[in-house]
């Protein structure tokens, strides 16, 4: 139960971070990924300040969290442990990377987003499940034996 | 077209970066949105509440930055109904085959200077990088 309650304050948290750096919108999103545009004046550098942002915070806050022997509220840190760079992570990488250049949308802005008014952003949400089934039914289902958090739960 | 807003950028990712390092000190998770969503398709289900936490607590974000006197976000999405059907499509599938998105990889893995997490950033960011700029100038 208090695990829940920390997952509710933290995705709070998180979307209201997304929300005040604006990237819940797809315009702003696509404003940054046009780096094309730089050499005309028409880039805009926000998302490259709230990635640094959140990477300094995150350096130095799991370099203190991860001295500790588990977590404060569970018996395991659930941290991916494998180094390899296989074809799954580039080719995949390179399917997500074509889906938000079309649309400006990842997952979390895309979910923080959801309720405020645009029937576009349902779609989305809705498009992005059944890919993310399609991912379960092609290449998951063999390895029922681990779940999907137990093997690599990134984001 | 869009401003330049280094400083609501710099606190709001702050916030992301804060939100990931009280779920690992707490739970020991990684704040991973696409993995979060995607293992509810898992067989995970002892799993289930605190992810539907964390979803609810996301959707919940805005509000409360409305709470706090901030005007409704703008949401502005120019692509098609058909183009939102093949992003969200894309970026669904493409996320699970990579285990990550842009907070996954591009915030929690670089933090853990993850050599999957640099490929997989980089590949993403420079493929949407071409993507909108083929986009564009198709669109003149």
């Amino acid at each position: 139960m208090a695990q829940i309650v920390v997952a509710l304050f933290a995705g709070t948290i998180f979307g209201a971070g997304l929300t005040v750096s604006q990237m819940i919108n797809p315009a702003k999103v696509l404003a940054f990924l046009d780096v094309a545009a730089a050499p005309g004046g028409g880039w805009d550098p926000s998302l490259a300040f709230v990635m640094a942002a959140a990477l300094v915070t995150a350096i130095a806050g799991y370099r203190l969290v991860l001295r500790r022997a588990h977590p404060i509220l569970a018996p395991t840190f659930n941290l991916p442990t494998r180094r390899d760079i296989d074809w799954r992570l580039l080719v995949g990488a390179t399917v997500f990377g074509f889906g938000w250049g079309l649309v400006g949308y990842c997952p979390g802005p895309a979910l923080a987003a959801l309720t405020l008014g645009s029937g576009k952003t349902i779609v989305f949400i809705a498009a992005m499940l059944i890919g993310m089934a399609i991912y379960h039914v092609l290449f998951d289902r063999r390895n029922t034996g681990m779940s999907a958090g137990d093997r690599s739960d990134k984001g | 077209m869009h401003d330049f807003t280094p400083i609501s950028a710099s606190i709001g990712g702050f916030m992301i970066g804060a939100a990931a390092v009280t779920l690992m000190a707490f739970n020991g998770r990684i704040a991973g949105i696409a993995g979060i969503i995607g293992g509810v398709f898992g067989s995970a289900g002892r799993d289930r509440g605190w992810r539907m936490a964390f979803v609810l607590g996301l959707i919940a974000g805005p509000y409360v930055t409305m709470l706090a006197g901030k005007s409704m976000p703008e949401v502005d999405i120019a692509a098609s109904f058909p183009t939102v059907v093949a992003g969200g499509l894309l970026v669904g599938f493409g996320t699970r085959l990579c285990n990550g998105c842009t907070s996954g990889h591009g915030v929690c893995g670089l933090a853990r200077f993850s050599p999957r997490s640099a490929a997989a950033t980089i590949v993403f960011m420079v493929t949407a990088a071409v993507v909108v700029s083929v986009v564009r100038l198709g669109a003149g």
